[in-house]
């Protein structure tokens, strides 16, 4: 491979845990986030597996594996976790509460991978609080870098990576030189478990905090949330004992 | 990835396997009571009370019924009634008390002693369809419901309203909390939140002379008289039908981790045990402890990925829950670094979202189900102090060896015998998970793990009860004048010995 070291970049976010059922608050501008369990986003987890597999799979050629995500302070947590499975460093962009929208991340991590020199960067496809599924397609724009999304299986070979994405009816592989943005999809690996020593040796490792101001960023929203509703309820079923009642309720209904 | 999860509230699969052999085959000594036979007549009284819906007489609707979820016991009743109502139970009872017919009271059929499906042509008196919540207080947090709600429906039912129910067991999808009382279930949090003796304030049990004795009390303190309730609670059901309970439920805890930590050795086990409990004292909710044979067990049916990378010879899971993230993680966190740094734990996950969990509590809860999938178990679920709680499962394996009956190959009954349980409760269930259920493996293991126990004045039955596959040996944990007065409290409560007969004593 022409490429002597890689330099991987993986944003995370800070999500509400996905087994838990979000509620709307009570001034339907968003969703109840006290006493509600946090956690990383289930796809950077992903991402965050797969670059410590790449380093696991070709041996010495990732020189740095650097961990970021922009939220509010307790989004420490989730980069402590992704150095304890493996990663080199990580930096915490303090956003505070307020949710930022994908262009203003996609900007704030290019100015990391500026200064970062990263010639790879390993993103979940989406994250599920807002389901945007933007940032790292806006990022390969402002970067002018080739990106694949969606990806199932990333592999090395020669002086290319290639990614197979799942597809409609099938899969499709594509492949791209150094630097470029990957996307992850949910099977392209299953993330370990974070065990005790390496907790440990996590509390060590750097966690850098800046603010956005600090990288010249201004995060201001270009959108207004106006309202957040539940979904209507289901109403409740009913039973029939027979096939003439089902076709006479039906008829009541007017869907006969 | 398949959650497991679902396989514990999913029934078992009874078409494709061979069928059970009718208890009363397998235990030919036990003979069928004077009880009146059902007729016809019969049939059409029971239809009048819960009417034609609630009345189940299919052949193969009755399989569900008749066997036990082991599939160790098979009895060959002829019809399950479901009421809907306690008034309903009532009027069933008293006819068949007047009538002498045999019942047995059903929950939902998860019991591991026997005690639940008939062993001759009991009428089957299934709760499934009293499943309803009665009222919640928020304030003082006491749930009142029907006998026949599922147990993880209630929990449910309880978190959207900031409580936990006080009991969690591996079998929450399908076991009744009516079922859990008449029980006296134990379970994982007892450790925590105490017996269903301090959480139950009331009942309301359908007497064996069809009388509704209501003593569904909401209050935490009344010492008026003899406290009734008490008796029903791990009666299995023999005095009574319990129809509805009232019961004491706990804040749920906003905040819970799960650490799952490879130990050496039992001792290591026991000193992990006494570092939690004096660094996590009030946030330990949970202690289990499982070898690595049992694991092995799971990972043979399952597709968990296995949470440490090596092997160790046990495992420990330890649960916290508090009310405050930031300081139950600082206290996991420093009481895992001194645990390891003391050598104490070799190797350790922590769980760092709600799935991962899920999956480390599976490791531990589904190895109960695990045991039985190679073809049947013999499960002994006993209390014994601390110290000698594991030699059992030693000196037990060490005895199948002995008389070679233990094997990887298809000749020998035995698949393994694995240990596991509640520690912090000193409660361990050894489990003899076999290809095939044969006389001369139980001749091996009774009564010797009885005297076993016996011997270091252990309980026979922690948590499981006695049902029909303890009843025999109640003598070896319990003395004779306490047994007379037992029976003496029986004949008062049922003369006609209608209540789920041929269990208990």
């Amino acid at each position: 491979m022409s490429v002597k070291s890689l330099r991987i970049l993986v944003p995370v976010k800070r999500v509400i845990d996905y087994a838990i059922k979000p509620r709307v608050n009570k001034t339907q501008t968003g969703v109840e986030t006290t006493g509600v369990k946090f956690s990383i986003n289930p796809f950077c987890d992903i991402a965050v597996e797969e670059a410590i597999r790449i380093r696991e799979g070709t041996k010495g050629l990732v020189e740095n594996i650097h961990v970021v995500s922009a939220g509010p302070t307790k989004a420490q947590d989730i980069l402590r976790q992704a150095l304890a499975k493996g990663a080199d460093n990580s930096t915490l962009i303090e956003t505070g509460d307020k949710e930022v929208e994908p262009l203003s991340v996609a900007k704030l991590l290019q100015k990391v991978i500026e200064e970062d020199n990263s010639n790879l960067v390993i993103l979940g496809k989406q994250a599920i609080d807002d389901d945007s599924g933007q940032t790292g397609q806006i990022l390969a724009g402002l970067l002018n870098w080739p990106q694949a999304t969606n990806a199932s299986k990333v592999e090395f070979k020669d002086d290319k990576v290639f990614v197979t994405r799942e597809i409609d009816g099938g899969s499709e592989t594509v492949s791209a030189s150094l630097p470029m943005i990957i996307t992850t999809d949910l099977r392209l690996n299953e993330p370990r478990y974070v065990t005790l020593p390496n907790i440990m040796k996590a509390k060590k490792k750097p966690l850098k905090k800046v603010k956005p101001a600090d990288l010249n960023i201004d995060i201001a929203s270009r959108l207004e949330t106006i309202k957040v509703e539940e979904p209507a309820k289901r109403e409740a079923g009913i039973k029939v004992g027979t096939v003439d009642e089902l076709i006479e309720k039906l008829k009541a209904s007017g869907s006969l | 990835m398949v959650s497991p999860i679902s396989v514990l509230g999913a029934r078992v699969q009874y078409s494709s396997v061979a069928n059970v052999q009718l208890t009363s085959e397998t235990y030919p000594e036990i003979q069928r009571g004077d009880y009146a036979k059902l007729t016809d007549e019969d049939i059409a009284h029971f239809k009048a009370i819960v009417s034609e819906s609630g009345v189940v007489t299919d052949a193969d609707d009755l399989v569900f019924y008749n066997e036990d979820w082991m599939r160790k016991y098979r009895g060959m009743s002829s019809i399950v009634l479901k009421p809907k109502t306690t008034e309903q139970v009532s009027q069933i009872v008293q006819y068949c008390n007047e009538k002498k017919l045999a019942v047995v009271p059903q929950g939902g059929n998860t019991g591991l002693v026997g005690g639940s499906v008939p062993v001759f042509d009991e009428i089957v008196l299934s709760l499934a369809n009293m499943n309803s919540v009665r009222s919640f207080d928020p304030v003082s947090g006491i749930l009142v419901a029907d006998a026949g709600v599922i147990l993880e429906v209630a929990d449910q039912y309880l978190a959207e309203r900031g409580h936990i129910f006080p009991l969690d067991l591996g079998a929450k999808g399908s076991c009744h909390i009516g079922g859990n009382v008449a029980t006296n279930a134990g379970g994982l949090r007892l450790l925590r939140y105490g017996s269903l003796h301090g959480t139950v304030l009331g009942l309301e049990v359908v007497l064996p002379n069809g009388k509704i004795l209501n003593a569904l009390s909401s209050l935490r303190k009344d010492n008026t008289g003899y406290d009734l309730k008490q008796l029903f609670i791990g009666s299995e059901g023999t005095l009574g039908v319990i129809t509805g309970i009232s019961i004491l439920c706990p804040q749920r805890p906003k905040a819970t981790n799960v650490a799952f930590l490879g130990v050496e050795s039992y001792e290591a086990v026991q000193k992990a045990f006494v570092h939690a409990k004096a660094e996590l004292s009030e946030i330990l909710s949970a202690f289990e402890f499982m070898d690595n044979k049992s694991l092995k067990l799971v990972q043979d049916h399952s597709d968990l990925a296995r949470p440490l990378e090596d092997e160790y010879p046990f495992y420990v899971l330890i649960e916290t829950s508090g009310s405050n993230k930031d300081h139950d993680d600082a206290k996991l966190e420093s009481f895992l670094e001194n645990a390891m740094e003391s050598e104490v734990v070799l190797d350790g996950v922590v769980s760092q979202d709600e799935t991962q969990l899920k999956n480390l509590w599976m490791w531990r809860e589904f190895i109960a189900e695990a045991s039985g999938k190679g073809g049947g178990v013999y499960k002994y679920d006993v209390s014994v102090p601390l110290k000698d709680l594991y030699s059992l499962v030693e000196d037990v394996t060490a005895r199948l060896n002995e008389h070679n009956l233990i094997g990887d190959s298809d000749e020998f009954p035995v698949i393994d015998s694995v240990g596991y349980g509640h520690l912090g409760d000193g409660n361990l269930h050894l489990n003899v998970a076999v290809r095939r259920y044969e006389k001369k493996v139980e001749k091996v293991l009774e009564p010797f793990v009885y005297e076993w126990i016996s011997k270091r004045s252990g309980s026979i039955s922690a948590e499981h009860g006695l049902g029909f596959a303890k009843k025999n040996y109640i003598g070896y944990s319990k003395d004779q004048d306490s047994i007379d007065l037992m029976k003496a409290i029986k004949s008062q409560f049922d003369p006609n010995h209608i209540m789920n007969p041929y269990k208990y004593f």
